[in-house]
């Protein structure tokens, strides 16, 4: 920093103005011009210093325990009350934790039902230190010396000798290390501290995890299977158990026995509505669904939430994490939120048994968006 | 020890050897401890330590909470591992929880809900724990505002200020990898945003949230892997660095606010022993105290109601605890078309930006601040008295500016509750936010510097005219006025002891034969910063401008310097000055003061 190009119009200011704190204290204004002080070096106006001096740390006022034996002994008989208060409140602590069963629940006022142990046992812990923290505190400010003390500063760097003394050790440890002298060293040490590290950075971060591959973009559909309701015992879904207006949560059939069962339902995860024909506004959402039943990825474009809320009335998905909206009606764009992309289409039609069933897998990657989904 | 040898053999050696007076009594038996200790340490030299003075605030507090609730995660967060079991395979609950029988969940759902019902005392610890957590975190954010505020984080404590930002966000990490080991369904949910964070990270994205994940989300290595980062690694480098923020503490010695006797070179307070010993001390188990009793109180994060975690599940109103609210109201802020598709290839800013990139930048700035506040003051000077937030006028209103920044990417992540609780429309509400996190924090600047500058004004109208009394007084020419009382010495010190720096004067961009200075540009940008910081300075009263209002009876303001030197003079109103002169006498000086006062 140049700070020579830089004019500091208030070039006189001292550190703050201040002075020793044992300085005394003077008594106004008009008094200063006699008084010691480091503000006495600004006087520039006349007799007035520039700046005010510090007054000093002003009297001291003593508390009642301090002259009084009778607040005094008030004050010991309060601390050893509490810490009294703290050691009844481990007891209770410790005949609780026997006595009350686990599985009690009483009814406190204001909060409701709660696990009587619980509440016992955290009432009394707590007591038993608070009151140990209270007494300590009233202690020391009743009848530990409550007089302020004040204890010099020295500048946080070191003296010229010191740091004189710190760059010959230094410098003599270096030249005796004939590091400078001897380039070889010096760069091979280099060379060997830069690259140890290597070997440890690739064991961890190859060890990691494997290749996405196309992990990210296949899921568990594939053509003819049928759509499961999801839940523990899943069932496979008729056209016409589907109503106007409901909505259903849907897995792949077969998906329960796969060898990775949360990482696949993560992804399969599928919302069915069905709407009125005539509301759905694009030609391939009516195309890709089955009279109006329509079946899309539940997991949310923006992070993977599932979106889990159907309103019927305005045919929109709600995800609850950050409020994503998309509309049933317009192929599941987005309509408010801060995701980007539709949820993908699952393509459905019956079968011979009228169960809905994909009619493909889907055809782009569901979930949230990654470099390379394309 | 003398290492002067002797010839006298090792007895002669021993008698050197100092022998302490026998005590009597039970001192007798601590000083033969201390002895032997002292022998094999030296600890005795490190007893100035028990001397050091610590002053006195309750704002001083605020580290000592951070500090307390650490203590106690690392007490109970032992007791839990004893307990939990960090792993994703799959079991049949069977525990004495009887909603959940039968339901297929992970090992460390399971142990979380067995510690919660099975376990005596469990609930208590668990709670304990988290409310901790809560606590840790609030206190330490609250911590850094008043160190912010108050100026604490100048010359020589820079690099302490540093080392608490990277507490700091280390705290809310090693927050949210401890909430999201217990696997239930809230803390999976998050998990599961966490992984669309990393996916949406450029060109690599996918290979680093497998690498984090082991493979597809959810997979079976992440709790384990949590639980390592959060029992052992974060909590390592937190211990590490809070040891370090301490060490500087005391090197340091602690600030103090500015005072009757208080001075940049000394710290007045009370000494360590006892009074700080006692204070402190009994803090600890008041702040451990307060935690149990809320603990045994409040429910917190009843992960039973909530179940195992299940991908194709969600419930509404997902909120992640408070500290990573920000986080997450800046994803619910950001809008959507920041994705873009660029030759075949997603870049997914929507996602990336808020939550990737916001964290560590508002840390980052904050880090950085005493660093830009240094070079625009070009102040080398240590400080050991704290600054009054108003004192320090641009810094306060750009403190307030980022905490309304803050405070409103917070609110945002209850926009959903908020919906809910007032009727609103969540698309309103969020729309809102979106227009307030850009116009409130430039208008809370605004504002709070203002603010900070009336009350500048209002000191130096304080000391200047002292307290009004009520007492009106007739003078014999049939003029009322006030009779004001003057500030006592020890009052008025804390209204005019402080600085006002005036803004960096630039001299001529170029030299004596009009060829540009090097580095000139630089140093104009510095002068411009250094204007917006400091033109509009209020100065503190002088002893000559108190002078001058007493013998006046009113004193003419010109607040030097900078814009407001052509500001209007305003002349103060009527009052009667310390000592009672004769009224008449004052007035008559003041009418003629009017017509000079326009010449400082």
């Amino acid at each position: 920093m140049n700070d020579e190009n830089m004019v500091n119009d208030k070039n006189t200011m001292n550190d703050h103005g201040t002075q020793p704190a044992k300085a005394q204290a003077s008594q106004s204004v008009e008094e200063l011009p006699g008084h010691h002080g480091r503000g006495d070096i600004e006087q520039s106006r006349g007799r007035l210093p520039e700046r005010f001096a510090n007054p000093g740390l002003p009297p001291h006022v003593h508390r009642l325990a301090d002259f009084d034996e009778k607040a005094a002994s008030r004050a010991e008989r309060q601390v050893a009350t509490l810490f009294s208060i703290s050691m009844l409140a481990t007891l209770a602590f410790l005949v609780a934790y026997f006595a009350i069963d686990q599985e009690t629940y009483a009814f406190v006022p204001g909060i409701g039902q709660a696990n009587l142990s619980n509440l016992v046992l955290g009432l009394t812990l707590g007591l038993s230190l608070l009151c140990i923290g209270l007494g300590a505190v009233h202690w020391a400010k009743t009848l530990m010396p409550d007089i302020e003390v004040a204890e010099d500063r020295h500048p946080q760097r070191s003296s010229d000798e010191a740091r004189g003394r710190a760059v010959e050790t230094v410098m003599a440890g270096g030249d005796a290390s004939q590091l400078a002298r001897r380039p070889l060293i010096k760069y091979t040490l280099g060379g060997a501290l830069g690259l140890f590290a290597l070997p440890l950075v690739v064991q961890v971060a190859g060890g990691l995890g494997p290749m996405p591959k196309a992990d990210l973009s296949t899921t568990f559909w594939r053509k003819g299977m049928r759509l499961m309701r999801d839940s523990s015992v899943p069932t496979p879904i008729k056209a016409s158990d589907v109503t106007i207006g409901s909505v259903f949560h849907v897995m792949p059939e077969g998906i329960e026995k796969s060898e990775h069962l949360l990482e696949e339902k993560g992804k399969a995860a599928v919302v069915l509505m069905r709407l009125e024909p005539n509301l759905i506004k694009v030609a391939k959402e009516r195309e890709w669904g089955h009279e109006g039943i329509v079946a899309y990825s539940k997991i949310c474009t923006h992070v993977g939430c599932p979106v889990g809320l159907y309103e019927q009335q305005t045919h929109h998905l709600l995800c609850p994490c950050h409020q994503s909206t998309f509309d049933v009606t317009q192929d599941c764009e987005v309509i408010f939120g801060p995701a980007k992309r539709a949820l993908p289409q699952l393509k459905i039609t019956i079968d011979s048994e009228g169960y809905l069933v994909a009619d493909s897998p889907f055809r782009e990657a569901v979930g949230p968006s990654f470099w390379e989904r394309g | 020890m003398s290492p002067t040898s002797t010839p006298h053999g090792a007895a002669g050696l021993r008698a050197k050897d100092s022998k302490p007076t026998p005590a009597k009594g039970p001192m007798a038996k601590a000083g033969g401890i201390a002895n032997w200790v002292d022998e094999r340490s030296g600890a005795a030299k490190a007893s100035t330590l028990l001397r050091k003075v610590f002053p006195d605030h309750w704002s001083f507090m605020l580290g000592e909470i951070a500090m307390f609730s650490l203590v106690i995660l690392l007490i109970t967060g032992t007791f839990l591992t004893f307990w939990f079991v960090p792993s994703a395979g799959t079991v049949i609950y069977n525990g004495s929880y009887v909603p959940l029988k039968g339901i297929s969940m992970s090992e460390a759902f399971k142990s979380t809900v067995d510690i919660s019902f099975d376990v005596r005392g469990g609930l208590i610890i668990r709670q304990i724990h988290h409310w901790s957590a809560l606590m840790f975190t609030v206190s330490i954010m609250v911590h850094m505002l008043r160190v912010f505020f108050t100026g604490a984080f100048r010359k020589p404590r820079e690099v302490n200020w540093v080392i608490g930002t990277l507490l700091s966000l280390l705290a809310i990490n090693e927050g949210f990898t401890g909430y999201s080991l217990p696997d239930d369904l809230l803390s999976g949910t998050g998990l599961r945003a966490a992984e669309g964070f990393m996916q949406s990270v450029p060109v690599i994205g996918s290979y680093l949230a497998y690498a984090v994940f082991d493979g597809a989300f959810p997979g079976e290595a992440i709790i384990p892997r949590l639980f390592t980062v959060h029992v052992l690694l974060l909590p390592a480098i937190i211990v590490g660095l809070f040891t370090a923020h301490i060490v500087l503490v005391a090197v340091h010695k602690h600030t103090q606010y500015p005072g009757p006797g208080r001075t940049n070179d000394n710290v007045v307070g009370f000494p360590m022993m006892p009074v700080y010993m006692a204070k402190a001390g009994g803090f600890f188990f008041i702040v451990f105290g307060i935690t149990a009793l809320m603990a045994a109180l409040v429910t917190i994060n009843p992960i039973w109601l909530y179940g195992p975690y299940e991908p194709s599940a969600v419930t509404a109103g997902a909120q992640p605890d408070w500290y990573m609210g920000f986080a997450d109201g800046a994803l619910r802020l950001f809008p959507g078309f920041t994705e873009y598709e660029l030759f075949g290839f997603t870049l997914s800013l929507n996602v990336f930006i808020p939550s990737l990139v916001v964290m560590p930048l508002l840390y980052g700035i904050a880090g950085a601040y005493p660093f830009i506040e240094a070079w625009v003051t070009g102040d080398k000077r240590e400080h050991h008295l704290l600054d009054r937030p108003r004192n320090a006028p641009t810094r306060t209103g750009l403190g307030v500016m980022a905490l309304s920044f803050y405070l409103i990417l917070f609110l945002a992540a209850g926009n959903d509750l908020i919906a809910i609780k007032l009727s609103l429309s969540i698309n309103d509400i969020t729309r809102a936010f979106q227009i307030m996190l850009i116009v409130v924090p430039p208008l809370a600047y605004w504002v709070t510097k203002r603010i900070c500058l009336s009350l500048q004004r209002r000191d130096r109208d304080l000391v200047l005219h002292g307290r009004e009394t009520g007492r009106l007084v007739r003078t014999a020419d049939g003029k009322f006025f006030e009779v004001h009382e003057p500030l006592p010495e020890h009052e008025r010190w804390a209204l005019v002891q402080h600085e006002t720096p005036t803004p960096l004067q630039l001299t001529a961009g170029v030299d004596a034969n009009g060829v540009r200075r090097s580095g000139g540009l630089k140093e104009r940008l510095r002068g411009k910063v250094s204007n917006f910081y400091f033109a509009e300075g209020v100065q503190p009263v002088t002893p000559a401008e108190l002078t001058a209002a007493h013998h006046n009876g009113a004193a003419g303001e010109a607040i030097a310097p900078g814009r407001d030197a052509d500001a209007p003079v305003w002349v103060g109103q009527l009052h009667g000055g310390a000592d009672e002169r004769p009224s008449a006498d004052a007035y008559a000086r003041h009418e003629n003061a009017r017509k000079d006062e326009v010449d400082p």
